[in-house]
């Protein structure tokens, strides 16, 4: 079973995956669930009504902005990384906060690596599901490797225009 | 000059601590090479042909006397005695031992130099004018702009993943020495009607496989609105950049495939979104980092020094060095001195660390402690007073560094060729090497007057024979190296793209057809015009008949 990191209050901690992530040609089974864009605007609505936990995984080359009308209902959004080096999840996920307002859990799933940890946590995500065996205590730790950084972006982190000023 | 603050300082130590834990995983067997390849990419570590090379970032080709020193002493002790100016203002050593990186990080750090961002799919170091700060032809100085984008950049949580690599190219002059509209992104400062700063905003040029001259996509963005309009055009890249076939992942296919019009609009759409007030560098900081690039303490000077004067009338060689390598400064009684590093028969771009220890010494007594590495492989000391030209000429004559040839024949960009890199099908160096041998005679040199030429070792165009006024590619013709030559590029205010001339030839051959064409040049240009006119003004056919007639 993989690790779920999650970041609440500042703090890094391994957390218990709720979620089912379901591939399109499998039955959806009891309980909180994580549907492709596809399925989800099929069959979303009804899990929706009947009160279902529903999250939507969301690959590089799909829109964020298709999701703004129905964000306020997700319980999570999973930004797919297919591969460490493509970076259009980044991209997703500070629109995500940024523009789109949304205030619930940003997952990174697929080839996550603790090298991204500062990147991601400044982009807006706060749960993580690392493919290196990386603990929560590797994460932390990677993710405050800099004490500084050079510009704002999602997080509250103080640039260093900032602290200079 | 921009003097790192305990801040930047932080910084690059824990840049430099990461880097040492992940060599440390890497040699202990904890991670495989395949894993190790990103993070040291994200380090300018390459692994070549016989060894691992380092790219230092030398920021906009910026550096003083404590600087150009320490990598000296690099080189020395890590390399082997020498180092490798690139096209892009940075310093490559091409021997280093795995082992030893963390140990040439710490000691960069030290001098607050550092290699990140010199590889990897990132926005790399910016490219800037090199005589920032000392030509007149500016109208501002694009240093401080280039440091705002280097701090940027640096580590940016959303940009650091890109489709492919991203170079930034900032002038101010109207002589362009970036090569502004052939980066990804050419930002050239100017003035409106109104008098206020803006950039003009060049997206998409670029060489390699498919190269492009940039087009505009904005006239004029007001100064202030610098970071957020960067920011709307890396993200529109970022999101919609191909990111299928690395050779087609450069920004110039997306905006060549979208169209610049259409590429603009959604730039512009993007921008209009953005919360600029987060997104752009508040005034107080613009205003500190301004203050680092004061004007210097200047003398007041003669416009004519005597001593230069008398001294140029008894040296024929100091005259012609003058001639070709010191250009006008915008403070009368000073001169900009060019250093080429394109010695006939030596590697374009290299100095042994004698010859940069002699620079960093030169430039503390003689230039402000200020010295410049320009995208053509050359360096610069961009301060130095007409009274002490004559000194500081007999001392780099005597390093072998008093070359008179900046912007002539032999002033040649070469790419490390098939002699270092893994990617070449051909070599480029010695090409480079026979030309200028061929062309040693100076005065024959200075009648022929500007001439670039350019070689790239293949199609990745790292020599940026694209924009050469003649340019030479090395290509693989089963097994054998051959070369195409073009005419016609240019990579300043009035780029293009060079023209193939013909069918390619061995590397014996070359000498003799670069002499052809230059014979033909020669007998038909007109008055004042540079090669690069005449081949405008006659077209490709007189250089085509000369150079394979013998073929018929």
């Amino acid at each position: 079973m993989p690790t779920l990191i999650k970041l609440a209050d500042g703090r890094y901690g391994a957390a218990e995956d709720v979620f089912t992530t379901v591939a399109d040609e499998d039955a959806i089974p009891e309980g909180p669930v994580i549907l492709s864009l596809t399925r989800f605007q099929a069959e979303g609505d009804a899990l929706l009504s009947a009160g279902r936990p529903v999250g939507v995984r969301i690959l590089p080359d799909e829109a964020i902005e298709d999701l703004a009308y129905d964000l306020p209902r997700l319980a999570v959004v999973a930004l797919a990384f297919p591969k460490y080096a493509d970076g259009r999840a980044y991209s997703s996920a500070a629109l995500l906060r940024q523009r789109l307002g949304y205030a619930g859990e940003v997952r990174a799933v697929g080839d996550v690596l603790r090298e991204q940890a500062s990147n991601m946590v400044r982009c807006g995500f706060d749960a993580f599901v690392p493919a290196d065996g990386a603990t929560a205590d590797d994460w932390a730790a990677a993710a405050g490797r800099y004490r500084h950084v050079y510009q704002r972006a999602v997080d509250a982190r103080a640039p260093v225009f900032e602290e200079r000023s | 000059m921009y003097r790192y603050d305990a801040i930047d300082k932080e910084f690059l130590a824990d840049r430099a601590a990461e880097f040492r834990g992940q060599v440390a995983r890497r040699l202990s067997g904890e991670i495989t090479e395949d894993q190790f390849k990103p993070l040291r990419l994200m380090n300018g570590l390459y692994l070549q042909l016989h060894a691992y090379m380092l790219r230092i970032a030398i920021p906009y080709g910026s550096l003083d006397s404590r600087q150009m020193r320490r990598m000296a002493h690099i080189a020395r002790v890590y390399d082997k005695g020498y180092g490798h100016f690139t096209t892009r203002q940075n310093l490559q050593l091409h021997w280093i031992k795995l082992g030893q990186v963390p140990d040439i990080l710490d000691l960069l750090a030290e001098v607050d130099l550092h290699a990140i961002q010199t590889s990897g799919n990132c926005i790399r170091n910016v490219t800037a004018d090199p005589y920032a700060g000392a030509t007149a032809e500016e109208i501002d100085d694009p240093r401080v702009w280039s440091e705002v984008i280097r701090q940027w950049s640096t580590v940016h949580p959303e940009f650091s993943y890109l489709p492919r690599k991203f170079k930034f190219a900032v002038t101010a002059a109207a002589k362009d020495r970036t090569a502004a509209r052939v980066h990804d992104i050419g930002l050239v400062l100017r003035r409106a009607r109104d008098g206020s700063l803006g950039f003009e905003v060049i997206v998409g040029g670029g060489q390699g496989r498919t190269p492009y001259v940039g087009p505009t996509i904005r006239e004029h963005l007001p100064v202030d609105s610098l970071l957020s309009y960067l920011q709307a055009i890396l993200r529109v890249y970022n999101r919609h950049g191909r990111r299928d076939n690395k050779y087609k992942a450069r920004i110039k296919i997306l905006v060549a495939s979208l169209g610049a019009a259409e590429f603009a609009r959604q730039v512009e759409e993007e921008w209009g979104r953005i919360d600029s007030p987060q997104a752009d560098l508040p005034d107080t900081e613009l205003a500190r980092i301004r203050g680092a690039f004061t004007p210097l303490a200047f003398e007041a000077l003669p416009a004519r020094s005597d001593a230069f004067e008398s001294a140029k009338a008894a040296s024929p060689s100091l005259a012609r060095f003058a001639r070709n390598n010191v250009k006008p400064h915008k403070k009368s009684g000073y001169g900009i001195v060019e250093i080429s590093l394109k010695a006939h028969g030596a590697t374009p771009g290299d100095a042994s660390a004698d010859q940069m220890d002699l620079v960093a010494d030169l430039a503390e007594r003689y230039s402000l402690d200020d010295i410049r590495v320009t995208h053509e492989q050359n360096l610069v000391l961009p301060h130095v007073k007409l009274d002490d030209l004559p000194a500081v000429h007999a001392a780099l004559a005597e390093a072998g560094l008093a070359t008179p040839n900046i912007g002539l024949i032999s002033d040649i960009i070469a790419c490390p060729g098939l002699d270092y890199c893994a990617l070449a099908n051909a070599r480029a160096i010695p090409i480079a090497q026979a030309i200028a041998q061929r062309f040693e005679d100076a005065d024959r040199a200075e009648l022929i007057g500007e001439l670039k030429i350019k070689i790239s070792g293949c199609i990745n165009a790292c020599g940026h024979h694209h924009v050469g006024n003649i340019g030479i590619l090395g290509v693989d013709k089963k097994g054998e190296e051959f070369y195409q030559l073009s005419l016609g590029g240019s990579g300043q205010e009035d780029a293009s793209l060079a023209q193939i001339l013909g069918p390619g030839m061995s590397a014996e051959r070359v000498p003799d057809a670069i002499e052809t064409l230059v014979d033909t040049y020669l007998s038909v240009r007109q008055g004042e015009e540079r090669f690069l006119d005449t081949v405008r003004r006659v077209g490709m056919a007189p250089f085509k008949e000369a150079v394979y007639a013998d073929a018929h």
